[in-house]
């Protein structure tokens, strides 16, 4: 089975919105995610936008990467599977913020 | 100058290692303060499903009569499928539904709250919405407090226990834990469906506040990992563990997996009409014994998830145990090490021989080769397969042909999937020196 584009589901029913709509989400001002588009256009993989669970990273038609911090699971997945040291910066959202999860 | 408080110890996460460390010192007369970056102890925090309570045994006493338990767990599946076949090996057993049980499903929310509870009931000063942005450290390098996001506030103490999780920011700036090292980390996605009681107790053949715990293989297209199911009171837990190179390299999203796993014959019927409450993520150290950090640091012990301690070794999966486990003993050590007056890397030395000593690294060190067996391809992409021709080639009745005997069955399934007869026996002699 090949894969399917990024966030087009439904696989089972469950579109991808309604997927996120069911969790918690107080997001802070701050964006806990930067990304360097210059490192980001030059990298073929792009790991992060298709491992990413909840797809917020999506390629821009120059090459580069747009994201997206508010829906972040804080899982790091995104960091960790990138080929380029430092062309994601990840920290946690300040205290009392970002994703909470009810039913973890 | 940014506000400065003095502890005995600052312990960083209130998870259940976070909140064992804070118990041990506070129960020891410490001044303790116990730092969580969500708004309450478990809000950033999401496991499979199952808690093997026995650990708490010496910590909280009769803990059963107390916990939030969903469902103690009475069945234990191990299910191996492809896509059109699965072969489950299944144990009940009503040992495990009385007191003290073995394993229970319980939300992080409800457990990791009341274990922080324990803490906090011991004198443990609990802070909440709070991240320990970085480590304070005296002139000669040792960590001597963690700053705070909370207007720069710094929270001093001899010894900071850091039980910040997977990704330990800790951890990392004080040099024990890589940056970012994929190979040694699993993503788990996870989705709790709500299902009426009834039909939870009727689908699994259980009974009110008994539970099942399914373990699945060769249900992730060949990225290494695994799935779960387990049964909550009003819900089910189902979910994959996905190895984080191979995910990002397959290039399929991580919901996919998830929703393959859902719409396979042998599980669809069990989630029918259910409806979807909660979808998360989370990363799991899985890379074992082997690619565990050093423990300790002058002024610093790591406990926990930061410490790689989730124990992934394929029939095992524990990870809260050995939280509550590393967590305590480093509270205790942190104690022995603040009576000593030598908060140093070497006065908190008795942290890791307590560990080496007890289940917590005991199991790790004799399964440090378990992680490598269960993700290796054939036991990912071809056992799962074999297996299940090999049952369906015995029971399977061909008249008028006559029966083929077990070995023909055997080498025909193991050719079918490219494995030799070599290939089966050293695996299996593998598994038995690695699990027996």
């Amino acid at each position: 089975m090949s894969a399917a584009p990024a966030g087009r589901g439904p696989w089972d029913g469950i579109s991808f919105a309604e997927r996120m709509a069911t969790v918690d989400f107080r997001v802070g001002a701050r964006a806990h995610i930067a990304v360097d588009a210059d490192v980001c256009r030059s990298c073929t993989t792009k790991a992060c936008v298709s491992a990413c669970p909840a797809n917020l990273f999506a390629p821009t038609s120059d090459g580069g990467i747009l994201f997206n911090y508010e829906e972040c699971f804080e899982c790091g997945t995104c960091y960790m599977v990138c080929d380029s040291e430092g062309a994601i910066t990840w920290t946690y959202p300040d205290g009392g913020h970002g994703v909470v999860f009810h039913h973890g | 100058m940014p506000e400065v408080l003095e502890f005995d110890a600052v312990v960083v996460g209130a998870g259940p290692a976070g909140a064992s460390a804070a118990l041990a010192l506070a129960r020891a007369g410490r001044s303790v303060v116990l730092v969580e970056r969500g708004p309450f102890p478990g809000s950033k925090n999401v496991y499979g499903g199952v808690v093997y309570g026995r650990v708490l045994d010496e910590i909280v006493p009769n803990w059963w009569e107390e916990v939030p338990v969903e469902r103690w767990v009475v069945r234990r599946s191990t299910m191996m499928m492809t896509g059109t076949q699965s072969l489950s090996i299944d144990y009940r057993t009503d040992a495990w539904g009385a007191a003290p049980y073995n394993g229970m499903t319980t939300l992080r929310c409800h457990f990791d709250a009341w274990l922080a509870g324990k803490a906090t009931d011991a004198g443990a000063r609990l802070v909440t919405s709070t991240v320990a942005a970085g480590l304070v450290r005296d002139g000669a390098g040792r960590v001597v407090g963690v700053r705070t996001d909370r207007d720069g506030a710094e929270l001093h103490a001899p010894v900071v226990v850091a039980c910040d999780g997977v990704n330990s920011f800790l951890a990392k700036e004080a040099g024990l834990l890589p940056r970012a090292e994929a190979s040694h980390h699993t993503l788990g996605v996870k989705e709790v469906l709500d299902l009426p009681p009834g039909a939870i107790n009727e689908r699994f053949a259980v009974q009110d506040h008994e539970g099942v715990d399914i373990e699945i293989l060769g249900c992730t297209r060949g990225v290494p990992g695994g799935g779960f199911l387990y049964t909550n009171a009003t819900s089910v837990s189902i979910g994959v563990v996905l190895s984080l190179p191979e995910l990002a390299a397959s290039g399929i999203r991580p919901e996919e997996f998830v929703a393959d796993l859902k719409a396979h014959p042998s599980i669809a019927p069990l989630l029918r009409g259910s409806t979807l409450r909660e979808y998360a993520a989370h990363l799991i150290p899985e890379g074992g014994y082997d690619t565990m950090p050093a423990l300790a640091a002058d002024g610093l012990l790591i406990a926990g998830d930061a410490g790689a301690m989730t124990l992934a070794a394929g029939i095992w999966l524990e990870g809260v145990n050995f939280a509550i486990g590393s967590g305590y003993a480093a509270g205790r050590a942190a104690d022995r090490a603040l009576t000593a007056g030598d908060c140093s890397a070497k006065g908190l030395a008795s942290y890791r021989a307590d560990l080496e000593g007890q289940f917590v690294l005991a199991d790790h060190k004799r399964l440090r080769k378990a992680p490598a067996l269960v993700l290796s391809d054939r036991v990912q992409q071809r056992y799962p397969g074999l297996v299940c021709d090999l049952v369906e080639g015995m029971f399977t009745v061909t008249n008028p042909a006559p029966k083929a005997g077990g070995l023909k069955v055997t080498r025909r399934a193991a050719a079918r999937h490219g494995v030799s007869l070599l290939q089966l026996a050293t695996d299996t002699l593998r598994g038995l020196r690695i699990f027996g």
